[in-house]
């Protein structure tokens, strides 16, 4: 028993650090309606400030303490509220998902831009209630310190004063309404904004303090290990259905101690310790998304108001005027041929590996047009998708001597395979759920396979090495080969997405957006189409993944891990999700953007951050605009023109609908 | 009597503590309009998930044209021949209505096979296309056949949902209150086309109805049911002369 203690007792610090998120973010959940997948990142953003302030600035404890989360919570709280969330209450769960992992993907990407580049060491700032450098107490032998000590304290104490705000009081009463549904607590006379508002200040302040307090807990300062953390707060608050506080807080401290315990009795450097243990997170998550029946329909619409609001508006395509539609399609195919022809003769290098880039890209984000824009599903692990598609041929090219090209479909097939696995474990989830285990099958897939050397070569990655394309006539890295290759394989992708679509499977896809009760009802199979459309996805996200590790001329682990899943999402839902030239436009537009910065700004900023800034805002208006803003601005250049150069309206305008009173509106359908 | 084409032998579903259904039996032949009326609660649309498979029932068996239907998944019983519509309106955002029996169409044949899309054989065929228009016609939408539901009313939208039901050809379509939300000449061009329905394509009728001028007009045989339970069963005028019937839907201050 005391040998048990002695792994266990070590554990409940940590645990206590996940319960202090996993609290916050049911509070976010109950209180706000949004699953606040920034909340790590609205932490890292306080304590970035607060290790700045302290470290560079020597601003003593409780003046950094005051401006990091004390002012600055609050107030990205309400920023949150008043410029985001306020603006989206009746969108569906997807739009809000969006809106926030463009939030978790921008926050990080944009303090270097603000700060410049920092080297911050969380581990040396002053602690603000206990002194981390002094052992209080030791229980069994285990030290108490003062980092210990305030993390098991606040979260005891946030842990009492959450349960009343949201139990016990008229204003969280108030809060839990108001997420039903905000219009019909304002018809009981309630300012619902403002408890909305209220709710978005006290959970912005709660991300602020614990990230205040879990810096020097998780040690290595970076964007990443607060993510992380947040996903194993995500178990803990999936255990408790999103609802119950003192459960999420339980399961919580449970997976600390679990982590210790286990770790503990296995083997220091055996495969449990190297594979198993920081992969038990993301297992519970895992079984909480399998076993939990409350998980399952997250999603569900509950506003009995829900369908007041405006149906979504058609894409430009489908709206404008054939002679119109006649026009822009020369217009592409100029542009298309005017392309072409230079990256086969003048482009310049730099510009041409760039091009290049963005068509590997753009086969990647292919894969989200298909499994979100089609089935309006969010994956968040088509990074690892792409990942898995990479590694499978440049190893079998490495050990087997496949050629790459080859050894690039068997990657195809894996990654398919692994897709299809994923839809299997994710038949009894839609919207929330699903994206909660692609996001935890991502990151099992960075702690576990791409952690291992023997597969992904270490930090550094697998070098491309020439031989496994086949001669050097077949396939020669400095000449056009790959800016072929890249272009056929697109065009490739993009025909099948768009058979797809307009075929049965892309009409059964697009019913079950609609109503997947319906569609079974007529006898449609949705767990076959979703498995269809998955596997598709995974193997065209695999192909991309292969092309873009042989531009880069390297396979790298970090290049295809969850946080660059999350990217992908929103560079592809700023241009447009649901079309195929919107997957084209965020690849090569993200390429094109970052050199452009690269050029025209100081180094110290970092093009890189800045671009991915610009997209993550870019995505935050996908609520508004769910066709992607190139899509709006294109419905809206399309609508000037034609009342500039064309005396009749839209097709639209003229259909027998216009006849009609719009009055139904599917737009909260889930997902 | 002819075999019943759907047959619910001891059916019953809580939830909670609450008996939603409790001991529902009868059958329905081919061809045979049935309505299903109680006052709200009684539990009709629970026993029409039942028979769908969007709930699975606690107790008793129900066997649709000789197949049990316990344990089936909802898309399988739906391919046996069992269409409906829904109380709280299903349309498929952002598809146009022939879109909508489309998919109906295709589905009611299991169709959906990728490597038929990848290779452009999915185009509507002339077939197809006839029968799809020909239910419109039936319906009386085939003004609306291009446009999207979205820019539709809610009675169009029952409109839509009840020909996407009939497009996948049913035996027996289960009609949940098809009539709420519609004003009184839509309601009368709703029952003229479930009576056309069942007289000239032999489908089966199981009509949930608040309206019962509406089911008088439509069904051959009435089944009440209150609180879960199965009250009577029988014509029209004698269910409705039961003061059974009269007490569950005025209280003991109607019968006086």
């Amino acid at each position: 028993m005391e040998h048990f203690l002695g792994f266990a007792l070590p554990g409940v610090p940590y645990g206590c650090t996940y319960a202090l998120v996993a609290v916050c973010l049911v509070l976010t959940y109950q209180a706000t309606g949004v699953f606040n997948f920034a909340f790590g990142a609205q932490a890292f953003a306080s304590a970035f400030v607060f290790t700045w302030l302290t470290q560079y600035h020597n601003w003593s404890g409780w003046e950094a303490f005051l401006l990091s989360v004390v002012v600055l919570g609050p107030v990205m709280g309400w920023a949150f509220d008043r410029l985001l969330f306020r603006h989206i209450p009746n969108t569906n769960t997807t739009a809000k998902m969006v809106c926030s992992l463009a939030l978790l993907v921008g926050i990080p990407s944009l303090l270097p831009v603000i700060f410049g580049p920092q080297n911050l060491d969380a581990t040396t700032t002053i602690f603000p209630f206990f002194n981390p450098n002094v052992v209080y107490f030791t229980i069994l032998g285990n030290p108490i310190n003062g980092i210990y000590l305030a993390t098991i304290s606040v979260t005891v104490v946030v842990l009492i004063l959450l349960t009343i705000l949201l139990r016990y009081t008229s204003l969280g009463l108030q809060m839990r309404a108001a997420v039903e549904s905000r219009r019909l607590v304002q018809l009981d006379g309630v300012n619902a904004n403002g408890v909305v508002a209220i709710a978005w200040i006290v959970s912005s302040f709660m991300a602020s303090l614990a990230g205040v307090i879990l810096a020097p807990v998780i040690g290595a300062f970076n964007s990443t290990n607060f993510s992380t953390l947040t996903v194993t707060a995500i178990a803990a608050a999936a255990w408790a259905v999103l609802r119950s506080i003192p459960i999420a807080a339980g399961v919580a401290v449970l997976i600390g101690v679990a982590t210790t315990v286990i770790g503990g009795y296995a083997p220091p450097n055996g495969f449990i310790n190297a594979d198993i243990v920081p992969a038990l997170p993301f297992l519970f998550l895992v079984a909480a998304l399998l076993f939990l029946p409350g998980m399952h329909d997250l999603d569900s619409s509950r506003d009995p108001l829900a369908t007041i609001d405006p149906p979504p508006p058609p894409i430009a395509a489908t709206s404008r005027a054939p002679s119109m539609d006649r026009i822009i399609r020369v217009l592409w195919w100029v542009v298309f041929a005017i392309f072409c022809v230079s990256m086969l003769t003048w482009m310049p290098d730099a510009w041409a590996t760039v091009f290049n880039n963005g068509l590997t890209y753009s086969i990647v984000l292919l894969s989200i047009t298909l499994i979100t824009g089609m089935a309006g599903q969010l994956s968040l692990c088509q990074a690892t998708l792409a990942g898995v598609g990479a590694f499978t041929a440049a190893q079998l090219a490495n050990h087997l001597g496949l050629n790459l090209l080859v050894g690039g479909l068997v990657g195809a097939a894996l990654a398919a395979a692994v897709a299809v696995v994923l839809a299997l474990l994710s038949l009894r989830l839609k919207g929330l759920g699903l994206a909660l285990m692609t996001l935890a099958a991502a990151l099992l897939f960075d702690a576990t396979f791409f952690n291992e050397t023997s597969i992904t070569g270490g930090p550094q990655g697998v070098s491309i090495q020439a031989k496994w394309l086949g001669t050097h006539v077949f396939f020669n890295f400095d000449g056009h080969a790959m800016f072929l290759l890249s272009l056929g394989v697109l065009i490739i992708a993009v025909v099948v997405v768009l058979l797809v679509r307009k075929g049965t499977v892309g009409r059964n896809l697009a019913a079950m957006r609609g109503s997947e009760t319906a569609t079974a009802g007529l006898g449609v199979n949705p767990s076959w189409q979703r498995i269809v459309v998955f596997a598709l996805s995974g193997a065209i996200a695999g192909v991309g993944g292969l092309l873009h590790s042989l531009e880069q001329q390297v396979v790298n682990p970090n290049d295809w891990n969850a946080t660059f899943s999350l990217v992908l999402v929103v560079l592809v839902v700023t241009t447009s999700v649901t079309t195929v030239e919107g997957a084209i436009q965020a690849g090569i537009g993200f390429f094109v953007t970052e050199q452009i910065l690269t050029t025209i700004l100081p180094a110290r900023i970092g093009a890189s951050s800045l671009t991915v800034v610009l997209f993550a805002f870019g995505a935050l208006t996908y609520a508004q605009h769910p066709e992607g803003v190139l899509e709006f601005q294109k419905r809206k250049g399309t609508a000037r023109f034609e009342r500039l150069f064309f005396s009749r309206g839209s097709p639209a305008e003229d259909s027998p609908a216009e006849e009609l009173a719009p009055v139904i509106s599917t737009s909260n359908a889930n997902g | 009597m002819a075999d019943p084409l759907l047959s619910l032998r001891e059916v019953s579903k809580s939830f909670g503590g609450i008996q939603a259904v409790s001991s529902i039996t009868f059958d329905v032949v081919a061809g045979e309009s049935l309505g299903l009326v109680g006052p709200n609660g009684a539990g009709k649309t629970t026993l029409f998930n039942c028979v769908c498979g969007q709930l699975r029932p606690e107790s008793g068996d129900i066997v649709f044209d000789g197949s049990p239907l316990i344990g089936l998944p909802t898309y399988k019983r739906a391919r046996l021949g069992i269409g409906r519509t829904y109380q709280k309106v299903e349309v498929f955002t952002d598809m146009s209505v022939r879109n909508h029996l489309m998919v109906a169409e295709r589905a009611r044949r299991g169709e959906g096979r990728l490597w038929r899309d990848l290779l452009n054989l999915s185009k509507p065929t002339k077939d197809e296309i006839e029968r799809v228009d020909a239910t419109l016609e039936l319906v009386g939408i085939t003004k609306l056949a291009d446009t999207s539901v979205n820019a539709l009313g809610l009675g169009h939208c029952r409109l839509v949902e009840l020909a996407r039901a009939l497009a996948a050809e049913p035996k027996i379509l289960l009609a949940d209150e098809p009539s709420s939300g519609l004003d009184l000449h839509e309601t009368t061009e709703v029952a003229a086309v479930l009576r056309k329905v069942q007289r000239e394509r032999g489908t089966a009728v199981l009509l949930v109805e608040h309206d019962l001028a509406m089911v008088a007009e439509v069904v051959d045989r009435t089944v009440v049911m209150d609180l879960g339970a199965m009250l009577c069963d029988g014509t029209f005028d004698e269910v409705m002369a039961d003061p059974r019937v009269r007490e569950a839907y005025l209280g003991q201050m109607g019968l006086a």
